[in-house]
């Protein structure tokens, strides 16, 4: 009988190493981001490239900042691990395309800081540090952060170059009044409110596009893009998809009920799915590891909600849009959702007795 | 150290009511939206926090220990309506932004407290200077807080401050121009960031205070 040598590899164990890594999923994650962003730089031109590229050195800036404050050993390595720059990204993405610097580098400080750092850093935080700064940033500003412009290719102004881009970013130059433009969620927000019909109301208002042809937030407004950037998500499993199909869900059925029953103050399920920050939220922010629960059970309850939400906001609150603060309040929700939604223990059942053992095992 | 600069130093910093005893945050909460509300909660708590702690070491020895608490409740409250009065008559622009929190100090949990730790257990001239320490530095709170958050939120600092003390503290007003503020400091979310930081800050300060103080006591005693 030969001796079994102590440093033999196991041949089937459960510890072995997927190849996985936090950079490399942040990397996935932004590579699923890149089509809508490249697009969403030709909709809108040199203001939202220099808005993304702010918003992302703030939000990495922050990051090292913080960790230095805290006399961290591992300021490289965490600031490449890819999280600030994927919560800098993803916050670009939702604020208005030619939103001012000001507003990229303290969305940047209340992410990154308020958001996350104060709690512990990655994987502590409660809520989503994206979502938080882009809530801090509309309740405090309301003016700078609902204005939209409609995308280049349908103005019929001429293109700001490169220059006159810089001086409306850095607010020496004011927006055009003609580029502005109305979301359809804020122009049935505030035709309801006059008390005129929405039947009447959508006649004005800007048509529904697929591929993002409409005034709206800069990275989130072309549904098609952002939908293959999720599958391709879906694909390499970085995300899975209970979360994602769970906040559809959560709009489109009481959107389709309510619309059928009063088509006149409802907007249609179509004009919720390809409205607002729907799928970016849906894809990218209701599936953040850290902020939504762990259970698959959990994560379709989670996206229920958020999804539920999104439409009670957008129907009956006071903002056109709500998936922010959804996603916020779901955040909130998530420590009770894990409490009675557990994962099953390895070799127990789910109320946590031993699994009987076969007989003939 | 003398006892009573002891007493300032714990009511000013070491014991702060709001920084490290961590009470009364609901008026700290609810009232610092400006520098000028703060100071006027913080100075009418004080005037109460002052009368009530001698009222307390007064008759120290003749309640009972059973029936103190209703006593003091009912003692603090008489003082509160008197103060909720007089600032009604006499500061009525005051009295409409702070107005149910003058009420509310009856249940101002620094007060009370300030009873049952201090003035039952010291005489009348410690337990009014503690009232004045702990009051003073309520005060300071308070008006730190609320500065921070207007000057964020409103771009201003003691608006209307000439409302409160008279005209001639008008120079204290300022007003940055053009800036429109963050609203979201002037809402409760304002107060609950700005607190934290302030209290991480005073963390930090006495850190930093502690490190100095040893070496510097270490080549003493050696």
């Amino acid at each position: 009988m030969t001796p079994i040598s102590i440093t033999a590899q196991p041949v089937a164990s459960p510890h072995a190493h997927g190849g996985n890594s936090v950079s490399r999923t942040m990397f996935r994650v932004q590579m699923a981001l890149l089509p809508a962003t490249l697009y969403g730089f030709w909709l809108y031109g040199w203001p939202s490239v220099f808005l993304w590229l702010l918003t992302i050195l703030s939000c990495v800036g922050f990051e090292a900042l913080s960790l230095k404050l805290m006399g961290s050993q591992r300021i490289k390595p965490t600031l490449l691990d890819g999280s600030a720059v994927l919560t800098g990204w993803l916050l670009a993405m939702t604020l208005p395309p030619w939103a001012p610097w000001w507003v990229a580098v303290l969305g940047g400080f209340i992410a990154i800081i308020i958001g996350k750092q104060v709690f512990g850093g990655l994987g502590q935080n409660v809520f989503n540090p994206a979502m938080v700064a882009r809530v801090a940033l509309l309740v405090s500003f309301p003016l700078p952060l609902t204005l939209w412009v409609m995308p280049l290719p349908m103005s019929s102004l001429p293109t700001p170059d490169f220059v006159a881009s810089l001086r409306i970013f850095l607010t020496s130059l004011p927006v055009p009044d003609a580029m502005t433009s109305a979301t359809l969620l804020g122009h049935a927000k505030t035709e309801l409110a006059r008390g005129i019909d929405l039947a009447q109301a959508l006649g004005t208002a800007p048509a529904l596009s697929w591929l993002g042809m409409r005034a709206g937030s800069f990275g989130e407004s072309a549904a098609l893009l952002i939908l293959c950037g999720g599958l391709y998500l879906l694909i390499t499993r970085v995300i899975t998809w209970h979360a994602p199909l769970a906040v559809l869900a959560g709009v489109v059925i009481p959107a389709a009920i309510a619309h059928g029953v009063d088509p006149g103050r409802f907007l249609s399920a179509e004009s919720h799915l390809l409205s607002g920050a729907l799928m970016l939220g849906a894809f990218f922010i209701a599936t953040d590891y850290v902020t939504s629960p762990n259970t698959a059970t959990g994560q379709i309850v989670f996206g229920l909600g958020i999804g539920f939400l999104t439409w009670v906001i957008r129907s009956f609150g006071g903002y056109p849009e709500g998936m922010a603060f959804a996603v916020l309040l779901m955040n909130a929700m998530t420590p009770v959702i894990d409490r009675f939604v557990k994962p099953r223990i390895l070799g127990r059942d789910r109320k946590g007795k031993p699994l009987d053992i076969p007989e003939n095992a | 150290m003398s006892e009573n600069s002891k007493i300032f130093k714990d009511g000013l910093w070491e014991q702060n009511v709001v920084f490290a005893q961590m009470l009364a945050l609901c008026p700290t909460m609810a009232v610092t939206t400006s520098g000028t509300n703060g100071l006027g909660m913080g100075l009418a708590s004080t005037a109460v926090l002052v009368v009530a702690n001698i009222l307390v070491s007064l008759i120290r020895k003749t309640v009972s220990s059973q029936v103190r608490i209703p006593v003091f409740v009912v003692l603090i409250a008489t003082l509160v309506t008197i103060v909720d009065m007089a600032i009604n008559a006499w500061l009525h622009e005051l009295y409409k932004v702070l107005g149910l929190f003058i009420a509310l100090i009856v249940v101002n949990c620094a007060i009370l407290g300030r009873a049952e730790a201090f003035a039952v257990k010291n005489g009348v001239v410690a337990s009014a200077l503690d009232g004045i320490a702990m009051g003073l530095g309520f005060t300071g709170a308070l008006t730190v807080i609320g500065l921070i958050r207007e000057f964020l939120g409103a771009g201003t600092l003691f608006a209307q401050a000439s409302q409160l003390l008279g005209p001639s503290f008008a120079f204290l007003e300022v007003k940055v121009a053009g800036y429109g503020g963050a609203l979201l400091m002037i809402l409760p979310p304002g107060a609950f960031a700005v607190l934290g930081f302030l209290l991480a800050g005073k963390r930090i300060i006495d850190q930093k205070l502690a490190e100095r103080s040893v070496p510097a006591a270490q080549p003493a005693t050696a």
